[in-house]
């Protein structure tokens, strides 16, 4: 049978949470048969130069299906996904309809189940992420869902988050939250700064993150949940989740691609494109995710990948829906931006996140026998120039068009399934 | 010249050099035919996506005056409303033949957008709370045609600066050709940052007024209150209004300026703005040859021979009609 020959990844450096060696990687039958020098396989890929880890795995996607299939789907989402060397990525629940309940989990499942890469659905806190009664977490938890948040939007009420976080105590789920408070933030389209009043496009403070922050650092305290944060973005979000982790709190943290890369001068002409929720902010906010990164405090970078189609960015900026793309292009932004070793990039973008989201089981462990072979192929030091219209997303809406980066995806294996070879999708 | 989008674009001596070709156009508008073919040939969109009478006919008056042709469009008739692209707005106007574009939008940047799009030549109409570098050039010409130049002038902008693309444009327009400009508003109707302004910035308006050769006032929108940007509009009179007894405090040769519409009795008493050193109708009378100026700047400087032609004819003030 065609399957069970067995692949040899032959003289990659192998880099997982547990170190950093010279080895060969035998993929069979869907997983990792042996790991050590010196192996032999029925087929055999020179992975000379590169580095060979476990599968990305991003927190935050925007796959878009169900409901606005024009700007990406489940597949095309997935198979950017592949791309980009993830091998698991969380399916945020904005869609149309919401992923609320129970039958819109398992739409999302099925549809992820042929996907180039593991699809794993979050599911929303309130009913239709309006924020005012809770989702039924109990039926999504039991089909799976680890992850819940009303992603888009932050749970406004502080009464009813405090019940969403006791309530997911007993569930062993973690709420996810994009923080920003909705009465300083309404109507607006950018950071609030020199440059939003420059342009006259209204602006949204960095406190509009960070007091939601603060509340639910409060909460989090409160309740004993499990929270995670979205996209922080600011300098005061970042100190503030360091110090709640310097007392002792256990919340997690992720940080976007375009929060370490870009700011809000890019907004500067006026395309859509840049525009983004939360926005981007100024260059000392960017230091201060990338400190965050190096440290700890930020414990995964996550794309928040969010397609929208061509027409839909060429509306004038205030009416432009916010979101960018990131799945292709957040491993080598990583590695071009942020001072860190392979190995911590890594760690940013694989087997951290793969904790918060409770799949380590099958992503983000360890290169070793018998386990799951999620695996991407890298060469860290491959330069290319990003060109936007060249993905395998349904949309084109990269604000890193003709940036040169370093760091590109050569191959992607998800169960054994080579689903990326040479840098092409196979599926 | 290709565009005008923002007066923040331009360098002092385009500037200068588009008031020196208004007082062309205000020489042309003053004669009994007030018409030249400059632009005969050429046609002129008047894309105007949010309502605007005062600045969309003097657009069309400086158009038909160069003898453009113009075709145009406002909100409530066009096809925007029914979900079409800008984009495709933009191209689907341009490849019936149209040279040049002014625009008037409520989105900031639209202008900026369209020049991505669109061969033809952009003229910011007014986007937003962004820019409209024809209001600040007919304020620029307005002040020096009454004071001799801007050069060294004591000018306040009053007002709603947070929301207005007057502010905007003229801050960039004033202060490239020499005056100091003071900002004057309660700190919630100030833009959250003035990082790079070229400005003073005061609450106190009775402290600049002496000292002033230049008093500009800012239309109040009532929405302001609602947004509890304001406790009421008595107070913002109260405060920053340049009432009958303020305007005293000017010196007598001081200018008193308004964009229009006013509203009497708000930002300036009803008599204030009737008062000789009020030069409100300038302005307006001001803004058609500043136009006039704009549009035969983008379209008569093509460098063809036509151009070439128009050029000399308007110099010579031969008329047509």
């Amino acid at each position: 049978m065609r399957e069970s020959r067995s692949v040899v990844l032959k003289g990659g450096v192998v880099i997982d949470e547990t170190g950093e060696r010279t080895s060969d990687v035998v993929v069979q039958n869907g997983a990792i048969a042996a790991v050590g020098p010196d192996l032999g396989g029925d087929r055999v890929i020179d992975a000379g130069g590169c580095v060979v880890a476990p599968g990305l795995v991003d927190l935050h996607t925007h796959l878009r299906q169900p409901g606005r299939e024009e700007a990406e789907t489940v597949e095309s989402g997935a198979r950017a996904a592949a791309l980009g060397g993830f091998t698991a990525v969380m399916a945020m629940p904005n869609t149309t309809p919401a992923i609320d309940s129970a039958a819109v989990v398992r739409e999302v499942l099925d549809l992820g189940a042929v996907a180039a890469v593991d699809v794993y659905p979050t599911g929303a806190i309130t009913v239709g992420r309006h924020g005012e009664r809770l989702a039924p977490m109990a039926e999504m938890a039991e089909l799976g869902v680890r992850l819940f948040t009303d992603d888009g939007c932050g749970v406004q009420d502080d009464r009813l988050m405090r019940r969403a976080l006791e309530y997911s105590t007993a569930l062993g789920v973690t709420l996810a939250q994009h923080c920003e408070v909705a009465s300083l933030s309404e109507g607006t389209h950018m950071n609030e700064g020199e440059w939003s009043s420059r342009l006259g496009i209204p602006g949204q403070p960095a406190e509009a993150e960070e007091l939601m922050v603060m509340r639910d650092l409060a909460l989090a305290r409160l309740t004993g949940a499990r929270l995670h944060f979205l996209h922080l973005s600011t300098r005061g979000s970042v100190a503030m989740v360091a110090a709640a982790k310097g007392g002792g709190l256990t919340v997690t943290a992720e940080a976007a691609p375009h929060h370490f890369t870009l700011t809000d001068t890019c907004c500067g002409g006026f395309d859509p494109v840049f525009k983004v929720h939360p926005p981007l902010r100024t260059a000392d906010d960017v230091a201060a995710v990338k400190a965050g990164l190096a440290d700890g405090t930020v414990d995964a970078i996550a794309t928040d990948h969010a397609p929208h189609p061509p027409e839909e960015k060429e509306k004038p900026f205030d009416q432009a829906p916010p979101g960018m793309l990131g799945l292709e292009y957040a491993l080598a932004l990583a590695i071009t931006e942020l001072e860190l070793e392979i190995q911590e990039v890594l760690a940013l973008l694989s087997w951290r996140p793969a904790a918060i989201a409770r799949i380590k089981d099958r992503h983000g462990g360890p290169i070793a026998e018998g386990r799951p072979a999620n695996i991407c192929v890298l060469d860290p030091r491959e330069e290319w120039v990003i060109d936007g219209s060249g993905g395998a997303s349904r949309s084109s809406n990269v604000p890193y068009e003709g940036r040169r980066v370093r760091g590109r995806i050569r191959h992607t294996f998800v169960d054994g399934e080579p689903v990326v070879f040479e840098g092409m999708a196979q599926r | 010249m290709r565009h005008l989008i923002a007066t923040s674009d331009l360098d002092r001596e385009e500037l200068e050099s588009l008031l020196a070709l208004t007082e062309k156009f205000v020489e042309v508008s003053s004669r009994p035919i007030p018409k030249v073919p400059a632009l005969r040939g050429r046609t002129v969109a008047l894309m105007f996506f949010e309502e605007s009478t005062r600045t969309r006919l003097s657009f069309e008056t400086a158009a038909k005056r160069l003898s453009a042709e113009t075709v145009g469009f406002s909100v409530s008739s066009s096809s925007v409303k029914k979900g079409e692209s800008l984009r495709d707005t933009a191209q689907t106007i341009e490849a019936m033949g149209v040279d040049l574009m002014v625009v008037r939008h409520a989105s900031a940047g639209v202008p900026r957008q369209l020049q991505n799009w669109v061969e033809a030549g952009i003229v910011n109409a007014g986007d937003g709370w962004h820019e409209h570098p024809t209001q600040a050039l007919l304020d620029c010409y307005t002040i020096q045609t009454r004071l001799g130049s801007l050069e060294g002038r004591e000018v306040a902008i009053v007002g709603d600066i947070k929301h207005s693309r007057v502010a905007r444009s003229n801050v960039a327009a004033f202060t490239m050709l020499g005056a100091s400009v003071t900002l004057v508003a309660p700190p919630t109707l100030l833009p959250p940052s003035l990082r790079g302004w070229p400005v003073r910035v005061t609450h106190d308006l009775d402290e600049v007024l002496p000292k002033l050769d230049v008093c500009y006032l800012l239309r109040i929108q009532l929405e302001r209150q609602a947004e509890a940007l304001l406790p009421s509009l008595r107070e913002y009179t109260a405060y920053f209004g340049l009432t009958a007894r303020r305007a005293e405090l000017l010196p007598p040769d001081a200018l008193i300026m308004h964009p229009g519409p006013v509203n009497r009795g708000i930002e300036i008493a009803a008599d204030v703005a009737e008062l000789p050193r009020s030069v409100i109708t300038d302005q307006v009378r001001n803004g058609v040859a500043v136009r006039m100026a704009v549009l035969f700047a983008i379209l008569g400087s093509a460098g063809d021979a036509r151009s070439t032609a128009a050029r000399s004819e308007v110099v010579g003030g031969e008329s047509s009609a």
